[in-house]
C-alpha cells in the first residue's frame, strides 16, 4: 500500500519530538478525523529554520508526511519553507495512495502554522503567508470532548 | 523469515484440513451438477443434502429450512429485503441495531429509500441493545427485528433469547446476523424463537463464498436470485458444491470442538486482556468483559491511532484489524465504537484481536510485551499525549 519512503518515514520518523521555547509552533488537523500534526521550528534572526521537531497523531501516511516535511524544511529560510507545497512533500515520498493526500495537505498546513506563530510572535510579515484554516491551536480546549 | 502470528479470525479463519480433504473430490471427481438426472449428478446431490443436515444441526434446525447462498452478506440482504417485499401488507416497520454489520445497515438504508421505516436501537457502553427499548419501538406495522447474535467488532453477545420471546409474542418476524456467532457459541432456533439466521462459512474454518439463510418453516419469504430450481425454488444458481461440503464438514467440526475450542479460545482471550488492562495505562477493553465471544479481544490505547498500530504490528509478523478511519476507508472511525458512547479521537485508537484454536499463549504474550513498546512508541510522538502529560490528568 505504502512505498519504502513512506514506510522509512514511519519506521525512522525524522526529527520526531518536541523544542522548548519555539520560535513558532502549529498545531493542524482534527482528532475527529484521525490525524493531528504539530510542528516547532526555531528560526534564528536570519529567517533560516535551524531546527525542526514534529509530533503526529495519525495513520502510516500522516507520520511520514510530517517526517518528510520536517526534512524538507530544515536549513530553510522562511520564504522557502513557505514554497515546500504537499506535491513536493508527496513526490519525495514517492508518491500516496489517493486516500492519504490529505496527510500531505495537512503537513503543508502544519508548515504554514507553525510560520504563522512565528509571524505573529515576531510580528513579522511573511509575503504570501495566511492564516492556515486548520490551525487548533487556540480552539483545542473549547472543544467538547 | 519471521512467523505468522494471524489474529484476524473475525475477518476470515483458515480452512481446516478436515474441510479441505471434505471438498477436494468434488473439484475433479465427482465435478457432476447435483440438478443432473443421471446418477453421477446424484453423488452431488447426496453431498449437498448431507452438508445441509450438518450445516441445521448446530442451530438445531430442520435441514430443509436451510438455503445455501454465496455468504453472509448475501444471507442478510436476502433476508430483509425479501421479507420487507413479502410482508409489505402488514407493515413497513423494520427494527434493528445501530451496531449491525453494514450487510445489514446498507440494506435497511436501501429499503428506506423503498419506503421502509426502520428503528435503529441505541446500546449501552458495552454494545448491547435495550430489551425495554425494543417493546417500544414495537409497533402494529412492525414486520421485523433484526439484531445479530454477536457483534463482529466488539464481540458482545446481544440477549438473543429474550429478543426472539419479545418478537415471538407480537407476532414479529426475528432474524439474527449469527455470521461471527454461528460456531462459536450455542444457537438453537427454537429456543430462541429465530424465524431467520445468517452464517457463512469462512468464519468457521470453512471456505469463503459459502454460507446460508435459515428460514423457519411457514416464514413466506420468496426467491431472491432467480433462474431455477435449486434450494427449493428459493436461490437459483447451480449449487457451489465444493463449498457446500466444506461448510458442512465445518458446521460438523464445529459443533463437535465447540467446547474445548472454546474453552481455550476464552482463555487466551481473558490472558490477553488481563495483561494489557494491567500492564498498559490509558486503555479501555471494548464490549462486555465476559458476556462476549470467546476469541473476540477489542481495545481502545488512546491518544495513538489504530493504523499505525496495524503497521508496526505488521512488522512483527502480526495480523490484525482497527475500526480507525484510515481503516474504514472513510473520515469516521467504527460506527459500533461511536454507538457505544467512545468520542472520535479515542475510537481512532482501536484494534481487534481474535483468536482462534491455533494461537498459543507464547503468541499472545508476544504480542503483549511488543504492544507495550509500540504503544509507548506512538504515544511519544503523538501530540494528544504531549497535551495530556503537560495539562495534567484531570480533562480526559
Amino acid at each position: 500500500m505504502y512505498s519504502e519512503k513512506v514506510m522509512d518515514h514511519f519506521n525512522h520518523p525524522r526529527n520526531v519530538g518536541e523544542i522548548e521555547n519555539p520560535s513558532g509552533v502549529g498545531t493542524v488537523g482534527n482528532a475527529k478525523c484521525g490525524d493531528i500534526m504539530r510542528m516547532y521550528f526555531d528560526i534564528d534572526k536570519q529567517g533560516i529554520i535551524r531546527d525542526v521537531k514534529f509530533k503526529t497523531f495519525g495513520c502510516g501516511a500522516a507520520v511520514a508526511t510530517s517526517s518528510m516535511a520536517t526534512e524538507l524544511v530544515k536549513g530553510k529560510t522562511v520564504q522557502e519553507a513557505l514554497k515546500v507545497t504537499n506535491k513536493a512533500v508527496m513526490e519525495a515520498l514517492d508518491g500516496l495512495p489517493p486516500a492519504k493526500v490529505h496527510c500531505s495537505l495537512l503537513a503543508e498546513e502544519a508548515i504554514h502554522a507553525a510560520l504563522w506563530d512565528y509571524a505573529q510572535k515576531n510580528h513579522v510579515v511573511i509575503e504570501g503567508l495566511e492564516e492556515p484554516v486548520n490551525d487548533i491551536a487556540e480552539k483545542e480546549e473549547n472543544e467538547e470532548y | 523469515m519471521k512467523k505468522l502470528i494471524y489474529l484476524d479470525n473475525a475477518a476470515t479463519t483458515r480452512v481446516s484440513e478436515e474441510v479441505l480433504h471434505e471438498m477436494l473430490p468434488f473439484f475433479r471427481q465427482t465435478y457432476s451438477n447435483p440438478s443432473a438426472v443421471y446418477s453421477f449428478g446424484g453423488e452431488g446431490r447426496k453431498a449437498v443434502e448431507h452438508a445441509r443436515k450438518q450445516a441445521a444441526e448446530l442451530i438445531g434446525a430442520k435441514p430443509e429450512e436451510i438455503y445455501f447462498t454465496g455468504g453472509g452478506s448475501e444471507s442478510d440482504n436476502w433476508a430483509l429485503k425479501a421479507a420487507a417485499e413479502a410482508y409489505s401488507t402488514k407493515g413497513k416497520h423494520i427494527i434493528t441495531s445501530k451496531i449491525e454489520h453494514h450487510a445489514i445497515l446498507h440494506t435497511c438504508e436501501y429499503l428506506e429509500k423503498q419506503g421502509c421505516e426502520v428503528t435503529y436501537l441505541d446500546v449501552d457502553e458495552e454494545g448491547k441493545i435495550s430489551l425495554e427499548e425494543l417493546r417500544t419501538a414495537i409497533r402494529p406495522d412492525t414486520i421485523l427485528i433484526s439484531v445479530m447474535t454477536a457483534n463482529n467488532e466488539i464481540g458482545t453477545i446481544e440477549p438473543i433469547i429474550e429478543i426472539g420471546k419479545i418478537a415471538h409474542e407480537n407476532g414479529v418476524l426475528f432474524h439474527t446476523d449469527a455470521v461471527q456467532a454461528y460456531g462459536h457459541i450455542p444457537i438453537n432456533v427454537d429456543e430462541m424463537n429465530i424465524d431467520m439466521l445468517s452464517a457463512s462459512g469462512h468464519k468457521l474454518n470453512g471456505p469463503k463464498g459459502i454460507g446460508f439463510l435459515y428460514i423457519r418453516k411457514g416464514v413466506k419469504i420468496r426467491s431472491f436470485i432467480h433462474g431455477g430450481a435449486q434450494e427449493r425454488n428459493r436461490r437459483a444458481g447451480t449449487s457451489n458444491v465444493p463449498g457446500i461440503v466444506g461448510f458442512g464438514k465445518a458446521a460438523e467440526i464445529a459443533g463437535e470442538t465447540m467446547e474445548a475450542r472454546t474453552r481455550k479460545e476464552a482463555a487466551l482471550r481473558d490472558h490477553l486482556i488481563e495483561r494489557v488492562l494491567s500492564e498498559i495505562p490509558y486503555v479501555r477493553l471494548n464490549g462486555h468483559k465476559t458476556n462476549r465471544l470467546p476469541n473476540n479481544v477489542n481495545f481502545c490505547f488512546r491518544f495513538i491511532e489504530g493504523e499505525s498500530l496495524l503497521i508496526l504490528l505488521d512488522q512483527l509478523g502480526v495480523c490484525a484489524s482497527s475500526g480507525s478511519a484510515c481503516t474504514s476507508g472513510s473520515l469516521d472511525p467504527s460506527h459500533v465504537l461511536l454507538a457505544i458512547g467512545l468520542p472520535h479521537e479515542i475510537a481512532h485508537g482501536s484494534l481487534r484481536i481474535t483468536l482462534s484454536e491455533e494461537n498459543t499463549l507464547e503468541e499472545i504474550d508476544f504480542v503483549a510485551d511488543e504492544l507495550k513498546k509500540i504503544v509507548e512508541r506512538l504515544r511519544d510522538m503523538s501530540p494528544l499525549y504531549e497535551d495530556f502529560v503537560k495539562n495534567g490528568q484531570h480533562n480526559c
